[in-house]
């Protein structure tokens, strides 16, 4: 027992690791409303003033501000760094100065070099020289084993996104461990576990031994890293302060650790709160001292920074780390987990302004207050930076206390863990499906080799036919190519201090995708329920099509097509699994492209249903743009078809509309939005984005960014800055629909 | 029965309270300057669908856990719905054994008889008056107001809600006289619970080109906020009624 805990509820959390039932024991629900916070503080507002001048440096120098190419980043590798120590509550950069990125070579050479080339610099010819002779990263392990046909699959771009050359991501270090048992009590579970450990000599066992101990030490710099700050983690944090510092310091370490696209920071408000409540009931903070805590804590989480390829920017726009933060949800126990520090936390979009990080997640379920819900819609409709998630749908899969990677991947804390695997574009298979395995662009044979469609018209049956043994053989390829990525990732850029923040049992997912799930839908709707004539260009490849009648289409809640949409997920569920992974990770798929559908459009023939060559797909779950005749209840609904069994790793869907549709007054529009989010989700419907926006807005925002630096708005699982978009993407959200009756 | 439908949305807050599943029935016997859903003239148009009862209510049910939500429901719109009325009463008799909410919207520029066989089914109508002078109506409309205003206190009698909606078109309905008229005409009917104003606004235009009609409107530009907010008051002041402005 440490005196940290005094006056926190007993439990078994006091014996062993276990933040969940700490959580439990000590949460109090909040009912009320937002009336009790905070604006800034003087202090806040001076260091943001200067954060924010940093910023405008950062967007003036197009998008990155510095560049540290000499120092491979770790958890202890830079010397301590500050915004302003004088105004800074919470301390910490990832490198020696604000917003400089540092390169992190274990998951790629060649990336890391090609990130540095595009911002004018290069690493230290001893340091390229260490790594080309004498120390193999991520990337090169997974080319020396991947055979031709996955080289080819990489390239025609039917899987893409891979994590092959830098940081996984989607992994949930379950950070609150630091503060609630500091450092030492954690490495000694480690130890333990590490003895408790069976003496049998095997490759899964010696890996685990390996691994431990690489958590051990992680753990150990990470503490060296807290001493260089002046704190000593070694023991739980004592006050609402230290909590916050010190889980703070556990999330950085993982940031410096590692450049995964998506670096979660889980579910932290309600723990907190614990702390705060504790620190307020005993006079030792009042509530302009918690906000601000918890504003600079979200200061810092807006200054992660990684070094990116330009390549890597063209798939996610915008700069984005996925800091997701998960807010409310239930406990099993029918109590709401929405407290004073939930509020706190959207609160710092009114006391920071709106910005994409961190990515605020609401955990809906139907037990959330009215109150918290209305604050939520209020903020909705005002910033555009919210996501709703369905906790009760989620909650019979991963209990009470999950997080969400990214977007819409869940996982219980501490517990479990994923292996990403981007997606596989489904649209494009389609066409393998008739061109018998070739390429419709390149002419190249990789699917399974059949002849090129041959009849007049596409016959349904046989289209299908064709397709699902393309997916069998797709399915194949893409686990075993996830099965490579996964086995180097873990041998060559290891998350060490992540994984030392779970339990050592871990239940791994393997997280696959699907892009395009619209367009294929409607183009197999098209066949079914009209008349499509192939035509085929002069290398016999069929690169068009004449469409004859009407078909219905996905998105306007009809039950004929929205039924293939989910026959679809149910087929390449069943294929994905019948193909062991590594680690004997469960398959899960998302329907999710965060902005990735254009580029996926890009590299896509023209489809059955009418979709041109190179015109994006749909992102995520979303209807084909303009295709919904019914509105957008309609859309919903049909999104709300498809199976969260069947696509356990998220259904993005993303609802943009402008204000006057949602209603007159603020009241009514908070209101309707509230509504329409329930009347969705009690339909067991998985995900939404809420953007609430006008036209007008965005088009002026595309032709002066600079009168909207923080314009924020949701693209399928996460925020982004609009004016940080390409110019095209910018115009792909304009043309998505607006729901507006002319 | 066949309804033809010219076209639904799924998602309106605008049609009456929460959110609404609106119909946009095909067909209107009116010829409003201003329209601008001229393609919803025709009764029988190759872009219209038909739909049976047991379709429409299929649709109409889809939005049950919406309407639930909102307190909304279901507005027939159009065109003018009452031109198939006896397809409206199927669809709302089975709301009724449904529990959702009825609406429609309506010039009522319609025999009354019609819409007495109605009401027994119907929560809530919006009643648009186009214009209160009734040769003002003529020119404006193509026929004559006193069937309009005489089914609005008939409704009225019935103790149906009522939502007034008047088109605010610079020039052509915003005479103050005009104004005034409506405004005490409303304060005299206990039904009405609010009165809408919608700005006029040129988004149509392009449907009259595509349909080879001409547009009378072309130089009429949309009322200025500030128009809205000065009628607003003084509609408000006459009839006691709160005003919106859409």
């Amino acid at each position: 027992m440490f005196n940290a805990w005094n006056d926190f509820k007993a439990g078994r959390w006091m014996q062993d690791i276990d933040v969940r039932d700490f959580v439990q024991k000590n949460y109090r629900p909040y009912d009320g409303n937002s009336s009790f916070l905070s604006s800034p503080t003087e202090r806040t507002i001076k260091l943001w003033d200067k954060c924010q001048e940093l910023l405008r440096q950062e967007r003036k120098k197009g998008g990155v501000l510095a560049v540290d190419p000499h120092t491979p980043i770790g958890i202890n590798s830079h010397s301590p760094a500050y915004i302003d120590p004088d105004l800074e509550i919470i301390v910490g950069l990832q490198t020696d100065e604000p917003l400089k990125r540092g390169i992190n070579i274990y998951g790629g050479l060649r990336t890391t070099l090609k990130a540095c080339q595009a911002y004018d610099c290069e690493p230290d010819a001893d340091l390229l020289d260490f790594f080309r002779l004498h120390r193999p990263t991520h990337n090169d392990g997974v080319f020396s084993v991947y055979t031709d046909e996955m080289l080819l699959l990489r390239k025609a771009g039917i899987i893409t996104g891979l994590p092959d050359s830098y940081g996984r991501g989607r992994i949930i270090g379950d950070y609150r461990r630091v503060p609630l048992y500091g450092i030492n009590y954690l490495i000694e579970a480690k130890k333990n576990d590490l003895r408790w450990l069976n003496s049998d000599m095997n490759p899964t066992s010696i890996q685990l031994r390996e691994n431990i101990s690489g958590q051990i030490n992680a753990l150990q710099t990470t503490k060296e890293m807290a001493v260089s700050y002046g704190y000593d983690l070694s023991f739980p944090a004592a006050d609402a302060r230290e909590a916050v510092q010190y889980l703070y310091f556990a999330y950085l370490a993982a940031v410096k650790e590692q450049n995964g696209a998506a670096m979660s920071i889980g579910r932290i408000s309600t723990f907190l709160d614990i702390y705060f409540e504790r620190d307020l009931s005993n006079g030792l903070l009042d509530e302009s001292e918690a906000q601000e805590l918890i504003d600079q804590l979200v200061m810092k989480l807006r200054f992660v920074r990684h070094l990116r390829t330009p390549e890597y920017n063209d798939i996610f726009a915008g700069d984005p780390n996925w800091v997701t933060e998960s807010l409310g949800g239930c406990g099993s126990d029918g109590r709401h987990l929405v407290t004073k520090n939930s509020f706190r936390f959207l609160q710092t979009l009114k006391n920071l302004g709106p910005a994409p990080e961190p990515n605020m997640t609401v955990l809906w379920s139907r037990n959330l207050p009215h109150s918290f819900l209305e604050f939520c819609a209020d903020l909705s409709i005002n910033t555009c930076a919210l996501q709703y998630e369905n906790d009760d749908i989620m909650r019979p899969y991963y209990g009470d206390d999950y997080g969400i990677a990214c977007c819409v991947s869940a996982m219980r804390m501490g517990q479990e863990s994923q292996f990403f695997g981007a997606r596989c574009n489904l649209a494009k298979l389609l066409l393998y499906a008739l061109n018998g395995g070739r390429d419709e662009i390149s002419g190249e044979q990789l699917g399974v080799e059949m002849p090129v469609y041959n009849q007049e018209y596409l016959d349904f049956d046989e289209v299908m036919r064709r397709f699902t043994m393309q997916m069998e053989w797709l399915a194949e390829k893409y686990v075993n190519t996830m099965n490579v990525i996964h086995y180097m990732h873990d041998k060559y850029a290891y998350e060490s201090l992540q994984f030392a923040l779970h339990d050592t049992e871990i239940k791994y997912y393997m997280a696959f995708g699907v892009a395009g799930l619209s367009v294929v839908a409607d183009s197999l709707s098209a066949i079914k329920y009209a008349r499509v004539k192939p035509i085929k260009n002069e290398n016999g490849i069929i690169s068009d099509f004449l469409i004859e009648g009407s078909f219905p289409k996905f998105g306007n809640d009809d039950e004929r097509v929205d039924i293939l949409a989910v026959d679809l997920l149910k087929t390449f569920t069943h294929q994905l699994k019948k193909h062991p992974t590594y680690k004997n990770a469960v398959h899960t798929l998302s329907v999710l492209t965060i902005t990735s559908n254009v580029m996926y459009g890009k590299h896509t023939g023209t489809t059955p249903d009418g979709r041109k060559k190179g015109e994006p797909l749909a992102p995520g779950a979303n209807p084909l743009h303009g295709r919904e005749e019914n509105g957008a209840l309609a859309a919903c609904n049909s999104v709300a078809r498809l199976p969260y069994s069947y696509a356990r790793d998220g259904i993005s869907f993303t609802f943009s509309t402008v204000p006057s549709t949602l209603g007159k007054s603020q009241e009514e529009r908070i209101n309707n939005l509230l509504a329409l989010l329930r009347g969705y989700f009690v339909q067991d419907a998985h995900h939404i984005n809420v953007n609430v926006l006008n036209v007008e807005t965005l088009r002026e925002a595309m032709e002066h960014p600079e009168k909207y630096p923080d314009l924020t708005i949701r693209v399928s699982g996460y925020a982004v800055h609009f004016i940080k978009l390409k110019r095209e993407q910018q115009e792909e959200i304009i043309m998505r629909t607006f729901y507006k009756r002319m | 029965m066949i309804g033809r439908v010219h076209s639904i949305d799924t998602f309106s807050t605008l049609d009456g309270p929460g959110i609404r599943t609106v119909i946009f029935m095909q067909g209107c016997h009116l010829r409003c300057k201003y329209c601008h859903n001229p393609d919803t003239w025709k009764i029988k148009s190759p872009s219209s669908k038909e739909y049976s009862v047991d379709e429409l209510m299929k649709i109409i049910k889809r939005g049950k856990t919406y309407f639930e939500a909102s307190d909304g429901g279901i507005t027939f719109s159009g065109g003018e719905p009452l031109l198939q009325y006896k397809f409206i009463k199927e669809i709302f008799i089975r709301c009724r054994e449904e529990k959702i909410s009825t609406a429609f919207d309506s010039s009522l520029y319609i025999s009354s008889n019609k819409i007495i066989d109605l009401l027994p089914y119907t929560d809530l109508i919006l009643a648009d008056i186009k214009q209160m002078d009734n040769k003002k109506s003529l020119y404006l409309t193509g026929s004559s107001n006193l069937l309009n205003l005489r089914n609005i206190e008939l409704i009225n009698e019935y103790g149906i809600p009522l939502w007034i909606r008047y088109v605010v078109v610079p020039g052509w309905t915003d005479a103050s006289g005009d104004i005034k008229k409506m405004a005490h005409f409303a304060a005299g009917l206990s039904s009405v619970e609010r009165i809408d104003l919608l700005p006029y606004h040129s988004l149509g235009m392009h449907k009259w080109e595509i349909l080879g009609l001409k547009y009378q409107l072309q130089d009429t530009i949309p009322p200025a906020q500030s128009l809205l907010q000065k009628l607003s008051k003084e509609i408000s002041a006459i009839s006691g009624k709160t005003v919106f402005i859409q």
